[in-house]
C-alpha cells in the first residue's frame, strides 16, 4: 500500500517561451508509515514533485498510484486523495484568512463535510499536537508570533487526519528554537500516530536527525534513495549535485583518519557523542 | 487559469520588436490604438490587420501566447456584443417577445469587438516586447517635457512600472495560495453564486495581506537604497536612439499618411 510513482514527468508551459523540464521520469515507491526526507538544490524539483502527491499538480506522462487506485482514473475523487495527503506548503502560515485560530484550523475538517462540533474537536486535538495553548485559540492568527503562525497552518492540515503527511521546508525562516520544536513535534507525531511522513528540507542535519530514508533530488529527477547512513556515505557524489553529508560526519571521518579504531559513519551529534564516549572508554 | 493573464508581461524572444526603442514602441502604440477608432469600413479594418499581423510576426511572440491574454477580458467582450446586438435600435430581422435583433445592431456588436480586440492585442504587443525597466525608461523619456509644468514624470513612472512588475508576483501568490486551500479541500468550483463568492474570501484575505507585506518591503528596500524620486537621478543605460529606431519611426508616419489618405479619397 502507500503510494506509487512511475515514471512521471513534468513540464511547465510545454509549448512557449517558459517551459521547463521540472521532473524527469520518476519513479518511487513510498511506503505506509515511513519517514522520509526529501532533499536536493533549489529548482531540482522537490516542490513540483510533492504538489504531485495531492493531485494539484498533473503529471505531464506518468501514472500515480495511492493505495492501488490510479488517482488520474476518470472517476477517482480528488478531495478523498487530497484528505489523505496533507500537503503543508513553505511558509503556510501565508495561507491564513480566518478571524481566530481555532476557525482556521477548522476550515480543512469543514471541507471535508464535518459537522460544527466534529470539526472543532479536530481541531483542538490538532492545535494540542503542535502545543498551541488553549488561551490563543479565540486569537486572530495575524496576532501570533512567526513560529506559532506557522504551528497553526501546520494544524489546519493535520485537523484533516492525513495518511501522508507532506512538508514543504517546514522550518525555513525561523529560529533555531522554533525549528528544533516544530521537527520534534512532527517526529513524536510520526511516532505516535504511525502516519507517513515526508519532509522536504535542505537541511541535512534536520533531516539526519529525523528521517530513516533519504530522497535525493537533482535537476528534476531522483539522484540517490536509500537510508542516512547509505547516503552520507557517498558526501562526494552528494557535493557533486551541490549538497553535503552532515558536518559531524565530516568531522568523524577527520577523527577517523587520525585515530584509525574510531568508527566515521555517525550522522547526528548524539550519535558522535556516544561514539567518541566508546572510543575513550576502549582506549584507557 | 490565474497562469493565463499576458496583459503586462515580457516574452523574452530575439526580434527587431524587442530591440526597439521603447519610445518608438509608446508612440506606435498610441497611433495603432487610436486608428483602431476609426475603423469603420472593410478597407480599414483590413488595413488595420494587416498592419498588426505583420507586427506579430516579426515579434515572434507566439500568437496562441498573446490570445490568451484575451480569455481574461471575455465576459466583458460577451456583456459588450450582446448589449449592442439587442439594443441597437434600426431594422429588425429578428424578434422574439421584446428582444429585437437589428442589422445595425449586428454590425455594430461586430465593430466593437474587432476594436476590443485590436486594442487589447496591440497594447499586449508593446509589454510583451518590452522589460518593465526598459517600458519605464521610454515613458520617462517620453513624457520629459511634462516635468516643466512640475508633473512628476519619473514618479508616475516609477508607479507603472512598480505596478507592471507586481502583476506576475501576485498571480503566482495567488496560484500558491489558491494551491494551499486546495490541498484543505476547498472547492472554488462548484456551488451557487453566493457559496462561490464565499469560497474566494479565503484566497483573498492571505492575498491582500501579501500584497501590503511586499509593497512594505519594496518600500523599505527602496529607502535602504536612499531612493529619493527622480531628481538629480542619472541613468546607467541612457535611452539613445538608433537606426532602426528612425526606420520604424519613417513606417509609422507612413501608415498614418495611408489612414488619412484613406480616410480623405475612399
Amino acid at each position: 500500500m502507500g503510494m506509487r510513482l512511475e515514471h512521471v514527468s513534468y513540464i511547465y508551459s510545454p509549448d512557449n517561451a517558459f517551459r521547463k523540464q521540472a521532473l524527469k521520469d520518476i519513479n518511487l515507491e513510498i511506503h505506509d508509515g515511513e519517514f522520509i526526507g526529501l532533499i536536493g538544490h533549489t529548482g531540482s524539483g522537490k516542490s513540483t514533485l510533492i504538489q504531485h502527491l495531492n493531485g494539484l499538480i498533473r503529471a505531464t506522462e506518468g501514472k500515480i498510484y495511492y493505495n492501488d487506485q490510479d488517482i488520474y482514473a476518470s472517476d477517482y475523487r480528488m478531495t478523498d486523495l487530497r484528505s489523505h495527503v496533507g500537503l503543508v506548503f513553505q511558509y503556510p502560515e501565508h495561507q491564513l484568512f480566518e478571524m481566530t485560530v481555532l476557525k482556521d484550523v477548522c476550515y480543512g475538517p469543514k471541507n471535508l463535510g464535518l459537522s460544527d462540533d466534529e470539526a472543532k474537536k479536530r481541531a483542538k486535538e490538532a492545535l494540542t499536537m503542535v502545543s498551541i495553548a488553549e488561551k490563543e485559540y479565540e486569537k486572530s492568527p495575524f496576532e501570533l508570533s512567526g513560529g506559532q503562525k506557522r504551528r497553526v497552518a501546520i494544524a489546519g492540515v493535520l485537523a484533516m487526519h492525513p495518511d501522508i503527511l507532506v512538508l514543504d521546508e517546514p522550518t525555513a525562516g525561523l529560529d533555531p528554537k522554533g525549528r528544533n520544536d516544530i521537527l520534534d513535534q512532527i517526529s513524536s507525531l510520526h511516532k505516535q500516530t504511525g502516519i507517513t511522513v515526508i519532509l522536504v528540507s535542505h537541511s541535512m542535519e534536520d533531516v539526519a536527525k529525523y528521517v530513516d530514508r533519504i530522497i535525493v533530488m537533482n535537476r528534476g529527477q531522483v539522484f540517490m534513495d536509500g537510508t542516512p547512513k547509505a547516503i552520507f556515505d557517498r558526501s562526494d557524489a552528494l557535493e557533486s549535485v551541490g549538497l553535503a553529508a552532515p558536518q559531524v560526519t565530516y568531522v568523524m571521518r577527520c577523527l577517523h583518519s587520525i585515530y584509525p579504531d574510531m568508527p566515521m559513519d555517525a550522522t547526528t551529534v548524539e550519535e558522535a557523542k556516544t561514539d567518541i564516549l566508546k572510543y575513550l572508554e576502549a582506549d584507557k | 487559469m490565474i497562469r493565463d493573464i499576458t496583459i503586462g508581461q515580457y516574452y523574452p524572444a530575439n526580434s527587431v520588436i524587442h530591440r526597439l526603442d521603447p519610445r518608438v514602441k509608446l508612440l506606435g502604440t498610441i497611433v495603432f490604438v487610436v486608428t483602431v477608432f476609426f475603423i469603420s469600413d472593410f478597407i480599414g479594418l483590413l488595413f488595420a490587420t494587416a498592419a498588426l499581423g505583420a507586427v506579430i510576426v516579426i515579434s515572434k511572440v507566439p500568437l496562441k501566447y498573446m490570445l490568451k491574454g484575451l480569455r481574461a477580458i471575455f465576459i466583458l467582450m460577451l456583456f459588450t456584443v450582446l448589449l449592442n446586438v439587442f439594443l441597437t435600435p434600426g431594422e429588425v430581422i429578428f424578434q422574439l417577445g421584446f428582444l429585437k435583433i437589428t442589422m445595425e445592431g449586428i454590425v455594430l456588436a461586430a465593430k466593437t469587438a474587432i476594436r476590443l480586440v485590436y486594442l487589447i492585442v496591440g497594447s499586449t504587443i508593446m509589454t510583451l516586447t518590452t522589460t518593465p525597466n526598459h517600458l519605464t525608461d521610454g515613458l520617462e523619456k517620453a513624457l520629459n517635457p511634462l516635468n516643466k509644468l512640475h508633473f512628476p514624470v519619473h514618479e508616475l513612472a516609477m508607479t507603472m512600472s512598480i505596478a507592471l512588475r507586481f502583476i506576475p508576483i501576485l498571480t503566482e501568490e495567488t496560484d500558491k495560495i489558491m494551491k494551499a486551500q486546495q490541498a484543505r479541500c476547498a472547492d472554488f468550483e462548484s456551488g451557487n453564486l453566493i457559496q462561490r463568492l464565499k469560497s474566494l474570501i479565503p484566497i483573498l484575505v492571505p492575498l491582500f495581506i501579501s500584497a501590503i507585506r511586499r509593497a512594505n518591503d519594496l518600500a523599505m528596500a527602496m529607502e535602504a537604497r536612499c531612493y529619493r524620486g527622480g531628481i538629480g537621478r542619472t541613468k546607467m543605460k541612457p535611452l539613445v536612439y538608433a537606426k532602426r529606431d528612425y526606420i520604424a519611426y519613417g513606417i509609422v508616419l507612413i501608415y498614418v499618411l495611408l489612414w488619412a489618405a484613406m480616410k480623405m479619397w475612399l
